[in-house]
């Protein structure tokens, strides 16, 4: 068989299956699409769309404010505990909307997967983008519920709009590594629900950081902002947000210096997910 | 109803631009005795999973398409094909070798993949253009002529879940065509939709290699691979067997295919009549040269064979074939009685082979013969009468419906 001249053809060495695809504007008309999709679907599904969407943090608000508040008081001394708690609780369903639905995404799409050539990062991302719609419409009411109660509108609000980036880098990040490992080993999904458990309490949204003092000689509050990205972000929303008398994260975390672990947490999450991702994409389909 | 196409080569001619370049691809995947899928399997078991079957399901293939080119893909179940095709359609990862394809390539492996059963057509259609490659600008665009081409306009609104599966098809299949695709992979979509779609699908692929559009076209079906590749390939356990004239490549699958099932035949619940005064021996179909063949091009010469050996003294043994197709119809039978006259005296021990030569007016299809010897008269009684005992398939490009295609001419004159 004669061999043409490689320059007759262009070259595409590269050719299998990525992460990123060699298109990025298609890349981008991709996610988009899938993302706009699911939105779509779960908006015009039912003819409660939206109400459903909010229900569900809207309850979860409800329950964990009566036994909170009523019940255990953890609100004293906390101005505006409620919106802190609405506004957490709506955070936090975004990162668990994103990761929780990162893990099994791939094995959702393999329809596509098995079929088609197309960057294998569109799928994770489109999860994470379908979950910041969400976010989106769901702030829409508790910015309402802030305006009811009272809180003072400051220009600081625009703060939340950097926090929620690092909080979706975040998201991300764990989403990329979770559904690749969840091609390999079935049972992240079981093991994620448990640390996500582990991380909702371990993350002030139904308590405020400062809550959490010094015991046995050791500022508990510190550590908690300091290593954990989560409570970071929360912390400094609560000051830019709900109220300007809370710590800042800074404050909080005991020097505007140890803010650097948290982003440091965050962007090495965000390399990992991507790193493990970018090594598994091409194998995807046939591991599927 | 085709031009014969251009003398087809190993490779296409020198000088021809390339739009697919294989070469020395390999793919092989592992396949582990039992799959672990969780942390806790894993871990009880360490080394157990260690123990993997490796499946060579593309092995060292080399083969270049040129530009503008229809090129035939065929092979058995499980030979590699579709495995190749993906590695083609970018969806598998190589192991070793050099793929290249010019320009965009639209995979028609599946018909309709991400198509949303709870979405109108309309989202259905931006959606898979956009999966397939399109801006949405561009899928704006062509959207009337997808649905022009489906026919499917008086259906825009309705979900796709109300559709029937050979609407959806339409759709699918419409959106892939005007994806403005310089590659096609297609993938034995052609099965699916009523024979008008299925002759506007073929219609088609060829307006789209007269416009110069690469064409790779996985099929089972010879008959399609003759009418419409330029060239094609043959692979069998993920090795390339034959590369080059679809007739050839045609011919060789079909031997692939059928080549065993000639020797297979003689099986246990085997139709037989008669006192076996007289045995058949064998049955096989030749060519005029005289070698045995299981398969067949139209128009050719033919010999239906039997081989028989007599236990007894017989006077003028009438010898019979019927040819009969996948459904059991005779479409021809002939005996020694009316045509031959006498056969002559055998005696014990006696060897005969007898030949019947015709001309091969039967349309593509697979056909069986059924040998048969009876004494002198109506041919009723029968000494021996083995039902189908050899195969031929007989391959061309002629689908008229009917079961033969006679020679014949047209005269059309104004009265």
């Amino acid at each position: 068989m004669s061999v043409a001249d490689p320059t007759v053809v262009a070259d595409r060495r590269n050719y299998g299956p990525s992460a990123f695809g060699d298109d990025l504007r298609r890349f981008w008309n991709l996610t988009l699409t899938l993302a706009a999709t699911d939105f779509k679907l779960r908006y015009f599904g039912s003819v409660l769309g939206y109400f459903w969407s909010l229900a569900r943090p809207l309850l979860f608000f409800g329950v964990l404010y009566i036994a909170f508040t009523r019940l255990l008081g953890l609100n004293k001394g906390i101005p505006h505990y409620p919106v802190y708690l609405l506004s957490s609780i709506v955070t936090w369903t975004f990162f668990t909307e994103t990761t929780g639905g990162c893990v099994q995404c791939l094995l959702a799409r393999e329809g596509l997967l098995r079929k088609m050539r197309f960057p294998r990062l569109v799928i994770p991302l489109s999860v994470a983008l379908t979950a910041l719609f969400n976010l989106g419409t769901n702030f829409v009411a508790v910015l309402a519920f802030a305006f009811a109660s009272g809180v003072e509108v400051r220009w600081t609000w625009l703060e939340l709009l950097p926090l929620m980036a690092l909080m979706a880098t975040l998201a991300v990040g764990i989403g990329m590594l979770l559904s690749a490992l969840y091609v390999r080993f079935r049972d992240i999904q079981p093991i994620w629900e448990v640390l996500q458990q582990i991380l909702f309490y371990g993350s002030p949204i139904i308590y405020v950081a400062t809550l959490v003092g010094t015991k046995a000689g050791i500022k508990w509050q510190h550590a908690l902002v300091t290593l954990n990205p989560i409570a970071t972000i929360l912390t400094q929303a609560r000051y830019a947000f709900v109220d300007s008398g809370a710590p800042s994260a800074a404050a909080a975390a005991g020097g505007t210096v140890r803010l650097l672990i948290p982003l440091a947490i965050i962007a090495a999450m965000f390399a990992l997910g991507l790193w493990f991702f970018h090594r598994e994409a091409p194998r995807i389909a046939e591991h599927l | 109803m085709t031009s014969q196409p251009h003398a087809p080569a190993q490779a296409p001619s020198p000088g021809t631009a390339l739009a697919v370049a294989v070469r020395h691809v390999d793919k092989a995947f592992k396949l582990p005795h039992q799959q672990y899928h969780t942390l806790k399997e894993r871990a009880l078991h360490p080394f157990r999973s260690s123990t993997f079957d490796v499946l060579q399901a593309v092995d060292d293939v080399s083969f270049e398409v040129a530009e503008g080119e229809f090129f035939g893909i065929v092979g058995r179940n499980g030979s590699g094909k579709s495995t190749l095709l993906k590695c083609l359609a970018g969806i598998y990862d190589i192991d070793a070798g050099d793929l290249h394809v010019n320009g965009r390539l639209s995979p028609f492996i599946e018909l309709g993949v991400g198509f949303n059963m709870d979405l109108t057509a309309r989202d259905n259609v931006m959606i898979n253009a956009i999966m397939l490659g399109l801006t949405r600008q561009q899928a704006r665009e062509r959207f009337d002529d997808i649905i022009a081409f489906a026919e499917l306009e008086n259906f825009l609104d309705l979900k796709l879940k109300n559709y029937s599966s050979g609407m959806t098809v339409r759709l699918a299949f419409s959106v892939a065509i005007q994806v403005d695709a310089e590659v096609l992979l297609i993938d034995e979509v052609l099965a699916v939709g009523d024979a008008s779609f299925q002759q506007k699908c073929f219609a088609e692929f060829h307006r789209l290699k007269e416009e110069g559009r690469t064409i790779l076209f996985v099929t089972h079906d010879m008959s399609a691979v003759e009418r419409f590749c330029d060239r094609a390939m043959l692979i069998d356990k993920g090795k390339m067997v034959e590369l080059g004239d679809p007739t050839k490549v045609a011919h060789r699958y079909n031997e692939l295919n059928f080549g065993r099932s000639v020797t297979h035949l003689a099986r246990e619940a085997e139709e037989r009549f008669g006192d076996r005064t007289a045995e058949v021996l064998a049955a096989w179909f030749e060519n005029d040269q005289g070698e045995p063949i299981v398969e067949l091009g139209h128009g050719e010469v033919c010999r239906m064979c039997l081989e028989a050996r007599f236990n007894e003294a017989v006077e003028d043994p009438v010898f019979g074939f019927t040819l009969r197709n996948e459904v059991g119809t005779a479409i021809f039978a002939a005996t020694t009685d009316l045509l031959h006259g006498p056969t002559g005296s055998f005696a014990p021990e006696d060897r005969v082979v007898v030949r019947l030569e015709f001309h091969n007016w039967l349309v593509a299809g697979t056909y069986s013969v059924t040998p048969s010897i009876a004494r002198p008269g109506l041919g009723a009684d029968a000494l021996d009468l083995r039902a189908d005992l050899a195969q031929l398939i007989v391959h061309g490009w002629f689908y008229t419906g009917g079961v033969t295609n006679l020679p014949h001419t047209f005269e059309v004159t104004r009265a």
